[in-house]
């Protein structure tokens, strides 16, 4: 790692408490133990559940991209999850391609997806582009309940189980070992854009938009970025989605399942990368300790929320976001 | 307009709903050259800097600089042509620190993406280098190295104006403006700033325009002095012709709160 | 039919389609005019308004019957009752939040938008509500086509409000100096405006119209549910925008012509009535891309 507490540029995206390099260390190593024991101790149930949370991890960082270090509200993320999901879906199906060889043009139609959204949006007020994500989420989820190609309500199953160097990812525990990787993966890119060129340009035009334009930052490029790597994290997030579960439907991509991301990334502290984690466990083991809270679950996050934003805008993870 | 002008404006017209502000304003910066526009307050001074700077969209005119249009560029694309602004009411980054406030200004000078960022390529990781080590030098150069790690926002007033040019600097200009430097400064303060003016044109080649209310400044460093008033540049010349040019007076005479505030 | 019925047929849907898009429009860009805030929760003012005239109609039904009176009457105790709602939103959640981050209050109002939504949907478990109006079926036959009092009333009442409110805005002391608000709030403080004020009028007035809608839709289509305000909301924000956001009599022209639009590009062939909600938002990103002003918005250059 580049910079730590003596350097004179602050690490970004962590909070005050890992600005440490050595104790970042201790503490990686000390999590990657236990996922990688978690599934020895814990039975299946608890490994799809595990998986589920680090499926959000990936989703959760993408947005955190977006909301946390661009500043831009993003409602229809959803929508990037299911152009990954159906890409692999219809590719692997209806076209009969092998995962591998749709997973990149599952990656390139959330960039294309990105670029067509944002790409207009984003020049104007950056408020419009909250309401245009939210119709778009919606239409994504239109166009897959309506389209045959993507197999109307019912949706599209019997994707098949991807095998990677001879490695037939076949188990609930083989899907939950990729989703660490994933994870893993996801962690390991925030931080590095956080601390990047691009990185640093986002925090300049959240923070200051004309002062940016000024020293030479294309607000409306930078943004798009910000937004485009939200979407391909969402994709990539999809695509595995489906080959996990070999069977997509239109109603997991709802508007609530945007506002269950938005809701992990806020409650943990956007722009923090530990908060986000912590905010993406909270959401898919929060109802789980909470069993019967059946239709109220939703109600209380929302409450969650509203009392997070009026009290500690930050999110739990201390310290202000961006640092 | 000849070869050794900078920038040079000619019939710049800007309105905002009806109001003209700016009325076919023609003005010149040569090279090398330290060059002041003074004005009674809401004479448009300001508001020229942002028309040349691309904030503005001015009705009619043209902007050229170093042989090239700017009247239809964005913000960002007038700084990477070469100028450089400081803002009136000093605009630093907030939550970042000096050192990453100037590192902003290197942006447009240097091109890693996402995936270099990523994946740290070695192309990434020394123009990472880079930008460090000119920011640090930018900030070397307005004399604050020391004051580096800390909160910007958290300096004193003065040197948080000697942040924003230091960002400024880090863009690699070629033009410098510089809008109401002295404004809040003591007399200590405005003399090394006076001197930090003269060594940004003596040292880095880089020619400045300031607006300025601060009257014994603007004598003593410009070269050239240009007079904006209602929207209209009403005199240009040298200290002493502006000193006794009646226009001038008038237009100050006519303004009852006089200099030293905006 | 004739193309000339189809014609007429559709006029009369989007007009009744148009009235309310632009009764819940008008909410959206009054108060983006005073607080620069999309008001996601605007939408879901419009389910609780239907709800809340659900509720007085249920009560005051053995009395007035489910006609036209009795809900005419819940209307308007649905009106004052989420105008309130309104304005207490306003003080608690949006007030703390006008100096914060622009994301903050963005946010915000999300979050206020699903407490609502996911209050009621506790309270119904999701059900649809029957409204319990009871209309007549009587009309006037145009030919072939058919247009039911119904309409006629509904038409008749959103036209009343919207005349009311432009009245308001143009001939009262509050209605100038919410669109001196709108132009510079600073200004405002300044000149001895109470800003605050005219605010909490605006959010009043706002929401008192979107529960208008609220419960005449509920009226008008029979039943009222938790998720009924979320994509007016978004059709809402659309007619806005088309309009040229901010502008009063943008939000009402806007209305009006996606109530059109959709009406009449369902006709067209290859669109089916599944892909209006699509239809409505493509409008979106279009005058977002070619008129991000709007029709009657004020195209005026941005002072730093």
């Amino acid at each position: 790692m580049t910079s730590n507490s003596n350097g004179a540029v602050p690490t970004h995206g962590l909070g005050p408490f890992l600005q440490d390099a050595r104790l970042r260390w201790v503490v990686a190593i000390a999590i990657l133990a236990f996922l990688v024991v978690a599934p020895m101790i814990f039975g299946s149930y608890i490994t799809v559940i595990l998986t589920n949370a680090l499926l959000y991890v990936v989703l959760c960082l993408g947005l955190n991209i977006v909301v946390g270090y661009a500043g831009l509200l993003d409602l229809g993320y959803a929508a990037f999850f299911a152009v990954g999901a159906y890409t692999i879906g219809v590719l692997t199906i209806q076209f009969g391609f092998n995962f591998w060889v749709a997973f990149p043009f599952a990656v390139l139609a959330a960039v294309l997806a990105g670029v067509i959204i944002g790409g207009p949006t984003l020049r104007l007020r950056s408020d419009y582009l909250a309401i245009v994500t939210l119709g778009f989420g919606e239409i994504v989820r239109f166009s897959a309940r309506n389209l045959e190609i993507t197999g109307r309500a019912s949706g599209i199953s019997g994707i098949q189980d991807p095998s990677l160097f001879g490695w037939q990812i076949r188990t609930q525990t083989d899907y939950y070992y990729v989703f660490v990787v994933l994870a893993i993966i996801a962690v390991i890119a925030s931080f590095r854009l956080a601390n990047s060129r691009l990185g640093r340009a986002w925090l300049y035009v959240r923070h200051d938009e004309d002062a940016a334009e000024a020293m030479g930052i294309n607000r409306v490029q930078v943004k798009l970025a910000a937004y485009v790597i939200g979407a391909i994290f969402g994709a990539v997030g999809g695509a595995f989605f489906a080959a996990n579960l070999g069977a997509i439907s239109p109603e997991s991509f709802s508007f609530e399942q945007s506002v269950l991301v938005l809701m992990a990334v806020i409650l943990g502290g956007m722009g923090k990368i530990p908060g986000v984690i912590l905010g993406a466990f909270i959401i898919i083991l929060g109802p789980e300790l909470l069993r019967d809270l059946g239709e109220f679950r939703l109600l209380v996050f929302a409450v969650g929320l509203l009392l997070i934003m009026l009290f500690r805008p930050s999110g739990i993870w201390p310290g202000r976001r961006g640092a | 307009m000849a070869d050794n002008q900078l920038l040079a404006l000619s019939g710049v017209t800007l309105a905002f709903a009806g109001n003209t502000v700016l009325d076919d304003v023609n003005f010149s910066i040569p090279r090398d050259a330290i060059v002041s526009l003074i004005g009674p307050n809401g004479a448009g001074k300001t508001s020229l800097f942002n028309s040349i700077t691309g904030f503005y969209k001015p009705q009619g005119g043209s902007v050229r600089f170093d042989g090239q249009e700017l009247l239809k560029l964005k913000p960002h694309q007038v700084t990477a042509s070469g100028i450089a602004r400081t803002f009136q009411n000093v605009r630093l980054f907030r939550e970042m620190t000096v050192l990453e406030n100037v590192m902003s200004g290197m942006h447009c000078r240097t091109k890693s993406g996402a995936l270099a960022a990523v994946l740290r390529l070695p192309s990434q990781q020394r123009e990472e280098a880079e930008i460090r080590a000119f920011s640090e030098e930018c900030l070397a150069f307005v004399g604050i190295a020391d004051e580096a790690n800390r909160e910007a926002t958290t300096l004193a007033y003065g040197h948080q104006r000697r942040v924003e040019i230091a960002r400024a600097l880090a863009t690699k200009p070629k033009l410098l403006l510089l809008d109401e430097p002295a404004a809040g400064l003591n007399s200590g303060e405005k003399v090394a700033l006076t001197e930090l003016i003269a060594r940004i044109r003596n040292e880095l080649g880089i020619s400045v325009l300031l607006i300025e209310h601060d009257m014994g400044l603007v004598m003593k460093i410009s070269e050239r002095i240009s007079v904006l008033d209602h929207g209209k540049m009403i005199a240009e010349g040298t200290a002493k012709d502006i000193q006794n040019d009646p226009k001038v007076i008038e237009a100050y005479l006519g303004q009852d709160d006089g200099e030293g505030q905006s | 039919m004739t193309a000339f019925d189809v014609v007429m047929q559709q006029i009369v849907n989007g007009l009744v389609l148009g009235s309310f898009y632009a009764l819940v429009a008008l909410g959206y860009t009054m108060i983006f005019g005073v607080i620069k805030l999309l008001n996601f929760a605007h939408g879901d003012l419009y389910m609780v308004g239907g709800f809340v005239g659900f509720l007085v109609l249920s009560a005051i039904s053995g009395i007035t019957g489910g006609g036209w009176t009795g809900v005419a009457i819940s209307m308007f105790l649905s009106m004052i009752a989420v105008g309130c709602l309104g304005v207490v939103i306003e003080r608690v959640a949006y007030h703390p939040m006008l100096r914060a981050p622009r994301l903050s209050i963005l946010i915000t109002a999300l979050a206020v938008s699903l407490v609502l939504q996911n209050t009621v949907l506790s309270i119904t478990h999701g059900q649809y509500t029957a409204f319990g109006a009871d209309f007549g079926f009587g009309g006037v036959n145009l030919g072939n086509v058919f247009i039911t009092y119904n309409q006629m009333i509904l038409v008749g009442i959103a036209a009343f409000l919207m005349i009311g409110l432009e009245v308001f805005v143009s001939r009262t002391q509050y209605g100038r100096a919410m669109r001196a608000v709108a132009i510079d709030k600073d200004m405002c403080q300044l000149m001895g405006i109470n800003v605050s004020g005219v605010i909490a009028v605006t959010f009043l007035i706002g929401s008192a119209l979107a529960a208008a809608a609220g419960t005449l839709a509920g009226a008008y289509y029979g039943s009222v549910w938790y998720f009924m305000g979320f994509l007016i909301g978004l059709k809402a924000f659309t007619a806005a925008v088309i309009g040229g956001i901010g502008s009063i009599p943008g939000a009402m022209l806007g209305g009006l012509i996606l109530g059109f639009l959709e009406a009449f590009g369902t006709q067209l062939p290859g669109i089916g009535s599944e892909w209006k909600d699509v239809f409505s938002f493509a409008v979106l990103i279009l005058v977002l891309v070619f008129k991000p002003t709007g029709l009657l918005g004020k195209s005026e250059q941005e002072r730093m």
